[in-house]
């Protein structure tokens, strides 16, 4: 009950946004902010009713909805999902209150920002196939909407863009999904689309590649994987910041989600069929999306090639179908989400002194925001994975992975590594090192209280969590193991 | 002895008469005839009025189609058969006719404007219906021949009944091609009874089983039968009507049209391929397989470059049949088949409806619009219809997101119900090219969207108020909408009653 009212409350403070009186449009964000913090104290309670040490699905609820086609509505979290769900629920708030001032229709801004969340939790905690399709087509509309109405200039290529790619790959996953239903109802008489029905159905290791495709379709296109990625630096760049924080911090996450709870538990054989791939294809998007974000001049846009680089580690340790590998690939979605907010917050910030986000525009700020320079260090650090920051246990885990499943790739990986240190600290002794050449650039305000509300809690986990990842760790280590027991299971 | 000379010897047997199989029929015959005398007698008849009466004999057929609605039997000697498709086919055809009857009522109420249709549409209205709801019940091809002449026939003056040049251009255009695809039809139809004797598909059903019998001229007979049937449904390559009549014809006529006429053609075509020539699928499906598939891509491939909302969603809707085929296809083998196409059915009647009555919406915006040869429907009218007609604008998203099939929006039950039924008939290749379809019909639904919420309104036409807001249209609207989203909310019912249509009698 208390998943299922974590996941609704976001879409109820949608409809009460909606609902808000034109005359009165500033107290949307009012309420918006109240829901989304409603949801995050619902999350906080959910996490702390969460049995450590238990590998299964945990305070889930489960009731009919369309019998005939076997489709239930059921949720539930595990170790797996449970951060995602809290990554979630932290990063809505702040994008509400990182919108605050804007005033081109704030009421369908913020109501489209809390559909959206309700729709990637939603996601996060489906344990029914049919569910999880529909969460996961539902993400798309607003993600649409925010894109296509709020963005940039080239906003409604980027948007279209976007749609029909996920929604391409989201209807081959569909076709996976009947399949199975349809393979699973013929052997044994009862339709059902029940996530752990499924996982103890016996496919055969052919039918279990042409699956494994399907869903690796709509995996791919949404993670994104090197060459599937096109779509996203033009969405990430042309979206609104706080869209696209919600969308580089929690959408990104559904792709590696997907491959992690899905394809690979699902068709384990077909998993380790296809490892070698899905490990090259992750390294190449490492290193080649590392080398674009290098040469980028416009600062958004750079990110946004980061966030495509530092996904290909999560599936680098995905892939490793290893304990190590998985749980690095898991802390690494939580830490990429916090770090890439946090990266694309600034940049908003930026955005809205100057108006503009070429980092030849910039150069020096460290002397005119000092504070903000400061911050930015924190984050960017979190990112380039120094020790002791969020970024390095993700990435340390991952590689890890990677190195006792496939040691080459490790290597390989290794220089995407490096290469994200060159690109970030480049970027950021340009843009807030050096002399403060430009007039315009002396004048800009440092953190407001509003901003510095957005970036403490971030700045703050980047720290601990990078300190103390064990909290974390230790809640999806059995969950993990038993993916990997999942994979292994069923080895000839 | 020849079969065929075996029936010239036999006396024209009389058939047994059964009132009560027909009474929405009847109901429906009553009501036209009424509100033709009130027409001719009383010129001066309100549109309201006329309405009103209309809706009354909907719904006393309604109420007959309720009566009704356990009853499973051949009637008239195996001509008419009430089984699941007819019922659920009434059920859709009434319900679409009521719609349209409601986007009719208020047509234009402005004097003298060229959409000011004239009050017969509301008899030929019922008339149409009467043909549709006859052929979804017609298990005598004599009898489907006839229903549909009577549905052709009204929409053949309906498509023209206004002043416009284009209406007038649509209807001559979809009389002569329709007037084409009926002697295809009837050809057909004769072959189908040299071949076996009959024109009951009871009897041909069993003469399909009969190894004496003349193959080739059945086969004949069955591929002019689809070739009517596919023109009905528009499948492409019989598809070249679709654009230029949707887009000519008044609105309200082409969102019944789009509607009712496709449930009608396929209640039929199901019973006739499905059922009756069940035993030949090995001979036809590859064919209709084959039609599905240019017409699912063709279709959608057009859409996308059409820039008036009127022929794009005549292509979607060329599209859509080919969906609807797949179910076909899969239907004489997988019951799934039929009962997902008649759920379809239903879905897509209220989907496409709606969308339909927002174009009416949108085409009254502005000045009085006295262009003689068609109505506003271009694409660019649509620019920034969210910022001043919010709602317009947001039952516009509802119903071109559910044609794209997103969850859980109606159209996404409808899909999926088709393609898990092509799956399980073993036409995955088939689906796979219908996912194809589907990503390319992506394109155009978002393009409308992208126009109406994305772009900035041009001149003062978005801003000003609809003529076209009466309160029939308002309703006829909020049915379409709230049943596009509680269908898609709720769908278990009504999959349970399609699911009980999936028994073809005779």
């Amino acid at each position: 009950m208390l998943l299922t009212l974590t996941l609704f409350a976001p879409l109820a403070g949608a409809l009460l946004v909606a609902l808000v009186p034109a005359a009165r449009q500033e107290s949307a964000r009012l309420v918006a902010l109240v829901a989304s913090l409603a949801t995050l104290a619902l999350a906080v309670a959910l996490a702390s009713r969460f049995r450590t040490g238990e590998a299964g699905f945990q305070l889930g609820q489960t009731a009919e909805w369309v019998p005939a086609f076997g489709v239930s509505y059921k949720v539930g979290v595990d170790g797996v999902s449970l951060p995602l769900v809290l990554l979630t629920a932290v990063l809505t708030p702040l994008a509400v209150a990182g919108s605050w001032r804007m005033t081109e229709r704030p009421r369908s801004y913020l109501a489209l920002l809390l559909v959206l969340e309700t729709a990637m939790l939603g996601v996060f905690v489906s344990l029914d196939l049919f569910l999880f399709y529909i969460f996961w087509e539902a993400v798309l509309v607003p993600a649409y909407f925010l894109i296509g109405s709020f963005g940039g200039p080239r906003r409604v290529y980027a948007a279209v863009k976007f749609f029909v790619y996920t929604l391409g790959g989201g209807l081959l996953m569909l076709v996976g999904i009947i399949a199975l239903f349809w393979l699973h109802q013929k052997a044994t008489g009862t339709p059902s689309f029940d996530y752990q029905t499924l996982l103890d159905f016996d496919k055969a290791p052919t039918t279990q590649r042409w699956l494994f495709a399907a869903f690796f379709a709509a995996f791919a296109v949404k993670t994104p994987l090197w060459p599937f990625h096109t779509w996203l630096p033009d969405a990430y760049t042309e979206a609104p910041t706080t869209t696209t924080v919600l969308l580089a911090g929690v959408m990104s996450k559904l792709g590696v989600y997907g491959f992690l709870r899905y394809a690979v538990p699902l068709f384990p054989d077909a998993a380790r069929w296809a490892q070698p791939f899905l490990l090259t294809l992750a390294v190449i998007g490492i290193l080649y999306c590392a080398l674009v974000a290098t040469v980028q001049r416009d600062f958004k846009t750079l990110v946004a090639y980061s966030s495509v680089s530092h996904l290909g580690f999560i599936v680098l340790g995905i892939f490793a179908l290893n304990v190590q590998g998985l749980q690095g690939g898991v802390f690494y979605m939580v830490a990429h989400g916090l770090v890439i907010g946090g990266l694309f917050f600034v940049t908003g910030m930026l955005e809205e002194r100057r108006g503009t986000r070429r980092i030849e525009d910039f150069g020096g700020l460290q002397q005119a925001v000092p504070r903000m320079a400061g911050v930015m260090l924190v984050i960017t650090l979190g990112s380039v994975a120094l020790p002791g920051l969020v970024g390095f246990v993700g990435e340390f885990l991952t590689l890890l992975g990677a190195f006792l499943a496939h040691r080459v790739y490790a290597v390989l990986a290794t220089g995407g590594v490096i290469l994200g240190a060159v690109y970030l600290l480049w970027a950021y002794q340009r843009m807030w090192q050096g002399p403060l050449e430009r007039e315009e650039n002396r004048a800009i305000g440092d953190l407001s209280g509003r901003e510095w509300a957005i970036l403490a809690p971030l700045v703050a986990a980047i720290i601990v969590l990078g300190l103390f990842p064990r909290p974390v760790l230790d809640r999806v280590e059995p969950s993990a193991q038993r993916v990997v027991e999942q994979t292994q299971a069923q080895s000839p | 002895m020849h079969p065929l000379a075996q029936a010239n010897t036999q006396p024209l047997p009389l058939p047994q008469v059964d009132w009560r199989a027909i009474a929405p029929e009847l109901a429906l015959a009553v009501a036209g005839v009424v509100l033709l005398l009130v027409v001719a007698f009383w010129p001066r008849a309100s549109r309201n009025l006329l309405a009103g009466l209309t809706l009354a004999g909907l719904a006393v057929a309604g109420a007959l189609t309720a009566w009704n609605w356990g009853l499973e039997r051949v009637a008239f000697d195996g001509a008419v058969s009430l089984d699941g498709i007819t019922r659920y086919a009434r059920a859709i055809l009434l319900a679409a006719g009521a719609l349209a009857t409601l986007m009719i009522a208020q047509g234009d109420t402005r004097e003298g404007e060229p959409d000011d249709s004239p009050p017969e549409v509301f008899p030929l209205l019922l008339f149409a219906l009467l043909g549709m709801v006859l052929l979804a019940a017609a298990s005598d091809l004599l009898v489907v021949f006839i229903a549909l002449e009577i549905l052709s026939l009204s929409l053949y003056v309906l498509a023209g009944e206004t002043r416009r040049l284009a209406a007038q251009e649509a209807a001559m255009k979809y009389f002569l091609l329709g007037a084409f695809a009926s002697a295809f039809l009837l050809y057909g139809i004769a072959l189908c009874y040299g071949a076996t004797g009959s024109t009951n598909l009871l009897a041909i059903a069993r003469a399909t089983g009969d190894p004496t019998g003349d193959g080739t001229l059945l086969l004949a007979g069955v591929g002019l039968l689809a070739v009517g049937f596919l023109f009905k449904v528009s499948a492409v390559p019989f598809h070249m009507w679709t654009p230029d009549v949707y887009q000519g014809t008044p609105t309200p006529v082409t969102a019944f049209m789009a509607a009712a006429t496709k449930v009608a053609a396929f209640a039929v075509f199901l019973r006739v391929f499905a059922g009756a020539l069940g035993g030949l699928v090995v001979s036809w499906r590859p064919v209709i397989a084959a039609v599905a598939v240019v017409t699912m891509l063709v279709g959608a491939a057009l859409a996308v470059v059409q820039t008036d909302i009127k022929r794009m969603l005549a292509y979607s809707s060329i599209s859509h049949a080919g969906y609807l085929l797949v179910g076909l296809a899969a239907a004489a083998t997988v019951p799934a088949g039929i009962s997902a196409s008649m759920f379809y059915l239903l879905v897509y009647a209220f989907m496409v409806m709606g969308a339909f009555m927002v174009v009416q919406y949108v085409s009254r915006l502005g000045p009085p619009d006295d262009d003689a040869i068609r109505e506003r429907s271009s694409l660019d009218d649509y620019r920034g219809l969210a910022r001043h007609h919010p709602w317009a604008a947001g039952l516009l998203a509802v119903f071109m997101l559910a044609l794209t099939g997103i969850p859980p929006l109606s159209g996404f039950w409808a899909k999926y119900y088709v393609f898990l039924s092509g799956i399980q008939a073993g036409l995955t290749w088939l689906v796979v090219v219908a996912v194809i379809s589907s990503v390319i019909s992506a394109f155009f639904y978002l393009r409308v969207l992208v126009v109406a919420y994305l772009q900035e309104p041009v001149g003062d036409a978005a801003s000003s108020p609809s003529a076209g807001r009466t309160p029939a249209l308002g309703l006829a609207l909020g049915l379409a909408g709230l049943l596009t989203v509680a269908i898609g909310l709720a769908p278990e019912a009504l999959i349970a009653a399609a699911r009980s249509a999936e028994r073809i009698l005779g």
